[in-house]
């Protein structure tokens, strides 16, 4: 057992109400420089949606994540004898047509404008040439369905729907749709790291966030192609990749991540795993159907004492192990099983877990009010809105399953929870729901306690960072202070 | 009879080349190791880009890699040459190369000036670099014509011009006889070597080899 810890995530779609807020607070932070302008290292998408970039989950075309190949797994669009080709041009890679070309606006002429008939406008400026543009795209054009027949209907995640339920999810008055936020997901086996001919990218360590040195990125492209998730961009001024660094430098001192901490519906949580690092190629290797009990099975319980052992002997601070012992995110990963892996079919194991959307599920009730006394108590769920194939796809690895248990654990919650503030339910019933769901009333009080009344401590649980003890038992602490110096010389800039 | 001219260009100009390339290399790897990228533009046009980069880097390699094996095992070259089919065919292979380096490389050039996202982010540096990158390569396939069968010449006389050069002891007899447009090639190698540690050609020097033999997964602990 080689244990290591991974600050990891959850986001609970149900509570995201879609404003952005998160995207704009690390856009203002970290990526409103030249050239990194029209990257979205978080960026919320409307689901069904193409995304962003647009189509980015359609792995036929943009070959990211890994593949099995004769028993084992390889990267989709580059490996040690592919090099050679790719390096050059990369087929796989997008271009800034699949994101967007980023804008700002003529607003002097709202000022300047000579006196005339018309009001003056601000036309669009691209912030790439400056010159005037047509608005062609945008990061989150198909914001709340809207152009959805181009968009919506084009979503990766349909595939396997019927057509009738594909024309259901797109009819009036049948209309749904939800939002998925999306940061990296600084993942346990990330194609990104292994994809860079350079060794450029690598895991931290001490808390497995993922980095792009940015003096070794040679920019030969290969992680922006590798990583399904879209998540690494590239600078096209400096010729250097950039990605999500969950705010490190935020997270080394105690702070939550800049998305975490504006959250507005406080969807997100954060919080320690311990895992199991020896079973990383292992696990990433199984049959599809059975990845996610597979990475579950690596994140290992911090109360064990044969893990707390491992652990100390891996160097892991007792303070890292009492922080995992408060992960919000554990409890919803590993023992609700309530959080779920995005895609995990790109078998790159992500550490960021969503727990499926429950209300565009249930909005599908009658009018008239619950169905509650029905005797099968689920049958809701199987008949939602969203059909559970369109679930499965982005949440379940491919199936239904795993959606399904935590979609019944939620809704059983929620009916418990009813029976005890509301009382329209009887107890009985929600109980037996409970029971149905695979949850007992204490689970129950929790799950509800940490998705509704959770305070900013609970969810957000970062363990300290210790830097300073790693340093003193390297070298003098002084000599490290003097040597350290201020970072860059130069700006960052475009060559020489 | 050497004149000033011949001394400057054949017996000085390698020596400031080569030395401004290392000395500027090794000073900007470690000063600015930020500065050392390609520089790719695939990010903002992605439509012609396969058609100048392939052809003119798959050109340049191997036109690159004849010479290098013209210098250091001439003996070789010069006994395969020995059956005129053989010599032929190796004079077709090389100039076809280099013809493949000249469309690609005015692929490239069309491409940036043609391209408005792509003029943001030129520099003159890289005109400059064109400019000497057409001229080596539009004066090779002239040579290659006008005065074939320089894979024998080439390892016959030039290889040890180039040894002497190695040696400290330049022996530029075997040059100064030799054709202008020759000449002129061959001064412009050594503006290529003295200009390459300020261009993106640095990228040349960080090619990743140890990607070949490392593990996937890279993890780094604090302090690494
Ligand atoms: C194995 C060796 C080499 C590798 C891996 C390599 C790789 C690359 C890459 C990835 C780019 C960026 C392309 C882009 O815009 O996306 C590039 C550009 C370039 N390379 Fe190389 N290269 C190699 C050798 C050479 C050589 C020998 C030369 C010429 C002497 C050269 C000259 C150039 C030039 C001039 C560009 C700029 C092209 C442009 O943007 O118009 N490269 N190279
Ligand atoms: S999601 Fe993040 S860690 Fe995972 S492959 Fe992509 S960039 Fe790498
Ligand atoms: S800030 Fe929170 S609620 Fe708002 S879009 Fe982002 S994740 Fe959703």
């Amino acid at each position: 057992m080689n244990v290591r810890s991974q600050i990891s995530m959850v986001f609970h779609l149900d509570k995201c109400i879609g404003c952005h807020t998160c995207s704009i607070a690390c856009k203002n932070i970290w990526t409103d420089r030249k050239g990194t302008d029209y990257m979205w290292w978080n960026n919320v998408e409307t689901k069904p949606g193409t995304g962003f970039p647009a189509l980015w989950e359609d792995q036929d075309k943009f070959k990211g994540g890994w593949e099995k190949h004769n028993g084992k797994i390889r990267l989709k669009s580059t490996g040690k004898g592919r090099i050679i080709p790719n390096i050059f041009h990369n087929p796989n890679m997008p271009s800034m047509d699949d994101y967007y070309e980023p804008w700002t606006y003529d607003y002097q002429n709202l000022f300047n404008a000579p006196e005339g008939p018309d009001q003056p406008t601000a036309k669009p400026i691209s912030m790439v040439t400056g010159e005037y543009i047509d608005i062609e795209s945008g990061p989150n054009w198909d914001d709340d369905l809207g152009g959805s027949p181009i968009y919506a209907a084009n979503d990766p995640n349909l595939e396997g729907l019927t057509k009738e339920q594909r024309l259901q999810l797109m009819s009036i008055e049948q209309l749904v749709f939800f939002y998925f936020p999306r940061i990296c997901n600084h993942c346990m086996n990330p194609a990104c790291v292994a994809s860079c001919p350079s060794g450029a990218l690598y895991k931290r360590g001490e808390d497995g966030i993922v980095l792009v040195d940015q003096k070794r990125c040679r920019a030969w492209r290969s992680c922006i192609a590798a990583c399904p998730y879209k998540k690494v961009y590239f600078n096209w001024f400096t010729g250097k990749s950039e990605k999500c660094i969950l705010c490190f430098p935020r997270i080394e001192t105690g702070q939550a991540p800049a998305c975490f901490h504006s959250c507005v519906g406080r969807i997100r949580y954060l919080g320690v795993l311990l895992y199991d690092a020896d079973r990383i190629e292992e696990v990433s290797n199984l049959p599809q159907e059975e990845l996610i009990d597979g990475q579950r099975s690596m994140i290992l319980d911090p109360n064990d004492s044969h893990v707390i052992e491992n652990a100390l002997k891996n160097g892991i601070a007792e303070s890292t192990i009492k922080s995992a012992q408060e992960s919000p995110v554990y409890q919803y990963v590993k023992v609700w099983k309530l959080a779920l892996p995005p895609h995990i079919e790109y078998r790159t194991l992500p550490m960021l877990f969503y727990v499926p959307p429950m209300a565009p599920v249930m909005a599908q009730q009658k009018a008239g009010g619950l169905d509650s006394i029905s005797e099968n108590l689920f049958h809701d769920i199987e008949e939602a809105r969203v059909p559970m194939k369109f679930l499965g796809n982005l949440l379940g690895g491919g199936q239904e399953g795993k959606v399904l248990y935590a979609l019944r654990k939620e809704k059983s919650v929620r009916w418990y929870r009813r029976a005890v503030t509301v009382g329209d339910v009887d107890l009985e019933t929600a109980e037996r729901m409970l029971k149905e769901a695979d949850c007992t009333v204490k689970e129950a009080q929790a799950i509800y306690e940490l998705t509704s009344l959770c305070t900013f401590d609970q969810r957000f649980v970062i363990p300290p960072a210790h830097r300073e003890e790693a340093i003193e038992a390297l070298k003098d602490p002084m000599e490290h202070k003097q040597g350290t110096g201020f970072g860059f010389l130069s700006g960052p800039r475009r060559g020489l | 009879m050497s004149s000033y001219f011949d001394i400057l260009m054949f017996a000085a100009l390698p020596y400031v080349a080569v030395f401004t390339l290392l000395l500027v290399s090794i000073q900007r790897y470690r000063s600015q190791s930020f500065t050392f990228s390609s520089l790719s533009t695939q990010l903002l046009e992605n439509k012609r880009h396969f058609w100048a980069m392939v052809p003119f880097h798959y050109g340049i390699l191997a036109v690159f890699a004849g010479h290098l094996l013209a210098f250091l095992m001439p003996r070789a070259i010069l006994s395969w040459n020995s059956a005129p089919m053989r010599l032929y065919l190796l004079e077709v292979t090389g100039l076809a190369c280099a013809v493949l380096t000249l469309v690609g490389l005015i692929a490239m050039i069309v491409r940036r000036f043609t391209n408005s996202k792509l003029r943001v982010v030129s520099t003159p540096a890289d005109v400059i670099l064109y400019a000497l990158l057409v001229f080596q390569v539009v004066t090779g396939i002239a040579i290659a014509v006008i005065h074939p069968w320089g894979s024998s010449w080439f390892a016959a006389s030039l290889t040890p011009y180039l040894r002497s050069l190695f040696i400290f002891n330049p022996d530029i007899s075997y040059i100064v006889g030799m054709p202008m447009l020759i000449k002129l090639h061959i001064i412009n190698a050594f503006l290529v070597v003295g200009f390459f540690p300020f261009t993106r050609l640095v990228h040349i020097l960080v090619i990743p080899n140890p990607y070949l033999w490392r593990k996937p997964q890279v993890v780094r602990w604090y302090g690494e």
